[in-house]
């Protein structure tokens, strides 16, 4: 029989390549995620071209395009920290990642009041001013609130991802010669910043 | 056997954790494919005996057993256990997480961490859809498909069952994910996509429907979630809502699963055919490509569930014509079959008893969904027992018979056991007549106007579903002869050492059995494709010489 210390023998793999395709298909799946809502958008802004078109005046465009702002420069700070990163620059590396961490958080912010006020005049799901409107006013809003949330579900979870990759900046586990981890997180931001930037044209900006 | 130091098989092998830890935590691909087989093969015969109970109330018209809503919840379950828990993970994400890294000459997955998170999905999402029938409520009764706007409406428990099949897909994603990269990076050297064995191929193309697929259902199971929760509208016609889009989104998903799992059972049966013929394979390149081509037009052929429902004409015809043009791939590899085994040398064990059960039932399910596939046939029996019949000898027939076809070819390769051959000769016979005595008769039945999912039925019908209940019993006792045959052979003190009992050419039958946690000494260097028979082969040139 062979003995303890034998069986622990292992394999460190390790692929950078395989690593960045994986997290590529990762974010095929989740465009094709979005890309199912944004079919239903399509058929409904068919269906109800008028009443969306009413529906969209509601929107304020410069909060819409002051998260715009936000994302795009927060898409900015995460590739700058990978640039540093690979110059072995720890201190700027963790510097940017909070900045995008930073930008998330008003992004969030932003998006809190202005669903606050929706709200406050009355417009969300199951709401008696909703529902006192049309059909396509209604489809309008539900498709707003589930879009930018689902939206706002992946910048949190984004934020997540980047935090832990900031940890592992500091405890050097993320350095000059092994950093795809903050690669596929930077990846997963930018889906994040994409997406917004079809949601923004689609909502606020098209009327 | 195994005390040539280095080469402890991975039963055995003693790794960080102990006890249960040692397999619920455990990265090794082998082992995490013989969790999901444990775990599906219980939730099987669950499946199978809520099926068993469904067919047991209809032996008679009227209340034989159960109330209506109890046959109604029994039938959402069986479904969501069968589709979600058995079928989809039984061939990737079992047979396809142990040998395809042995397959392709590799150590492991590309991603052996998230494949264990896989695994945990699955358990996770299969522990909400077992809590979903226990919670005040009651289980879901709307049918696997969660058709709205019976889905928003009824009071049963709904939503645990639609967060379960939601966690599930995101399993099976990553599957799909960690093969794709396994497949297109670990490969041994020399080893090239078209020395690939057909399994590999047929994962391969799995993976991509799996990834690009199960995103939707995910959206659109959430979607529902949300409108139970929030009532948003967006498929509730009172709102202005559309529940025929739900339906579509539905289907863009539902259809390609249905190749996500034949497939794999088709590689499957590209594998054991040459192996039990002792001939290369016929038509390799044709068969591969023909994997992708299912996948293909598979992923484009979603309407035809739907056509009653109301949609336009020209629709109907386009998502028809294209119904028939998935059915040329799939005969592409049934003719390549035949073709392999003729003037082969024949070895008639039990893993091609099972794949030729394949090939016969798959052939009649097939036929039989091109009859379906036809518009104006498809109106007269749409939503009767002639679907049920059909897509049970598909999935049952086709994917069930190929999982067990692959459990009785590699049992002694992941065991290092043998079981009886004799024994598993009987049981494929019973199972054979059982499928057949189950499920032919509601084909007929189907075609007189026996609706699907009916609880009561006219007494003109009795005779049929009499004659399929009788089946059901036949069935069952096949599966018991096979499962007692298995289990037999895993508690017997004899040890098979025998590497390669079917003389396959592929690389697991070059490593020991119950193969060690790397699975190769060396990595092999490839320098030929993998059914190269070449004595039978010389054989056959000399003899039509």
């Amino acid at each position: 029989m062979s003995t303890i210390a034998e069986h622990t023998v292992g394999h460190v793999h390790r692929d950078d390549i395989g690593s960045r395709l994986g997290m590529w298909l990762f974010l095929f799946t989740e465009l094709v995620l979005f890309g199912g809502m944004f079919l239903v958008y399509a058929v409904y802004r068919f269906t109800y071209q008028h009443e969306f078109h009413v529906a969209a005046k509601e929107l304020n465009t410069s909060v819409g395009a002051l998260n715009t702002i936000i994302l795009l420069t927060s898409s900015l700070t995460i590739v700058l920290s990978i640039i540093a990163i690979r110059k072995n620059n720890k201190f700027l590396s963790v510097f940017f990642q909070i900045s995008t961490m930073v930008l998330a958080f008003g992004f969030l912010v932003n998006k809190y009041f202005e669903w606050n006020i929706k709200i406050h005049h009355g417009i969300f799901p199951g709401s008696e001013t909703l529902l006192g409107k049309g059909n396509g006013e209604i489809i309008f809003f539900g498709l707003y609130y589930v879009m930018t949330g689902l939206h706002a579900l992946h910048v949190i979870i984004g934020v997540l991802l980047i935090e832990v990759m900031a940890g592992y900046t500091i405890k050097g586990r993320i350095n000059s010669t092994n950093y795809v981890r903050l690669e596929a997180a930077g990846l997963y931001w930018h889906l994040v910043d994409i997406i917004w930037i079809f949601l923004f044209p689609l909502f606020y900006l098209i009327t | 056997m195994h005390n040539n130091g280095h080469a402890v098989s991975y039963l055995d092998y003693k790794g960080k954790h102990s006890g249960i830890f040692a397999w619920i935590l455990s990265t090794d691909h082998k082992r995490i494919g013989l969790l999901y087989l444990m775990a599906s093969l219980l939730f099987f015969a669950v499946g199978v005996t809520f099926g068993f109970l469904m067919r047991l109330e209809l032996i008679a018209p009227g209340r034989t057993i159960m109330d209506a809503q109890t046959y109604n919840s029994l039938f959402t379950l069986h479904g969501i256990i069968m589709i979600f828990l058995f079928v989809i993970p039984g061939l990737p994400a079992v047979f396809g997480n142990f040998f395809l890294p042995i397959l392709i000459g590799a150590k492991d997955v590309a991603f052996p961490r998230l494949n264990l998170l896989s695994w945990w999905l699955y358990i996770l999402g299969a522990l909400l859809a077992v809590i979903s029938v226990f919670l005040p409520g009651g289980p879901a009764d709307t049918g696997w498909t969660f058709y709205i706007p019976y889905s928003i409406r009824t009071t049963t428990n709904v939503m645990p069952a639609l967060i379960a099949a939601f966690i599930l897909g995101f399993s099976s994603i990553l599957t799909g994910l960690n093969f794709i990269v396994t497949i297109h990076r670990m490969r041994a050297p020399g080893m090239s996509f078209f020395r690939m064995p057909l399994f590999v191929w047929s994962l391969y193309a799995t993976a991509w429907v799996q990834i690009l697929a199960t995103p939707i259902i995910g959206i659109t199971l959430l979607l529902v979630t949300i409108e139970r929760l929030f009532g948003v509208g967006l498929f509730d016609p009172a709102l202005g809502g559309d529940p025929v889009l739900y339906q579509h989104l539905f289907w863009i998903y539902s259809h390609p699963a249905v190749y996500i799992m034949i497939l794999p059972a088709m590689g499957v049966i590209s594998e054991i055919i040459p192996v039990f013929s002792h001939r290369t394979i016929f038509g390799y390149k044709f068969i591969a490509f023909s994997s992708l081509a299912i996948a293909l037009f598979g992923s484009m052929v979603w309407a035809h569930h739907m056509f009653t429902v109301g949609m336009s004409e020209t629709a109907q015809i386009i998502f028809s014509l294209l119904t028939f043009l998935v059915a040329i791939p799939s005969a592409i590899k049934v003719f390549n079959w035949v073709a392999t085994l003729y003037k082969g040398s024949i070895s008639t064990d039990a893993p091609l008893l099972y794949a030729l059960g394949f090939i016969f039932l798959f052939s009649i399910g097939g036929f039989t969904g091109l009859i379906q596939g036809a518009l104006s046939v498809n109106m007269h029996i749409h939503d009767t027992s002639f679907i049920v019949a059909h897509f049970h000898y598909v999935m049952f027939g086709g994917t069930g018979f190929g999982i067990f076809a692959a459990m009785h070819y590699w049992f002694p390769k992941m065991f290092g056991k043998m079981y009886n051959m004799k024994t598993a000769k009987v049981g494929f016979w019973v199972l054979f007549v059982g499928f057949n005595t189950l499920y032919f008769p509601m084909f007929v039945m189907g075609w007189l106007g026996m609706p699907r999912r009916y609880y009561d039925y006219l007494p003109e019908f009795h005779i049929y579903h009499l004659i399929s209940t009788i089946g059901s019993w036949i069935l069952i006792t096949g599966l018991i002869i096979m499962f007692t045959n298995f289990i037999k052979a895993l508690r017997s003190k004899t040890t098979y050492t025998a590497i390669n009992p079917w003389g396959g050419e592929t690389l697991e039958w070059t490593i020991p059995n119950k193969p060690p946690l790397e699975n190769f000494e060396v990595i092999p260097t490839i320098t030929a494709g993998p059914y190269e028979f070449k004595d039978n082969d010389e054989f056959l040139m000399k003899e039509n010489n």
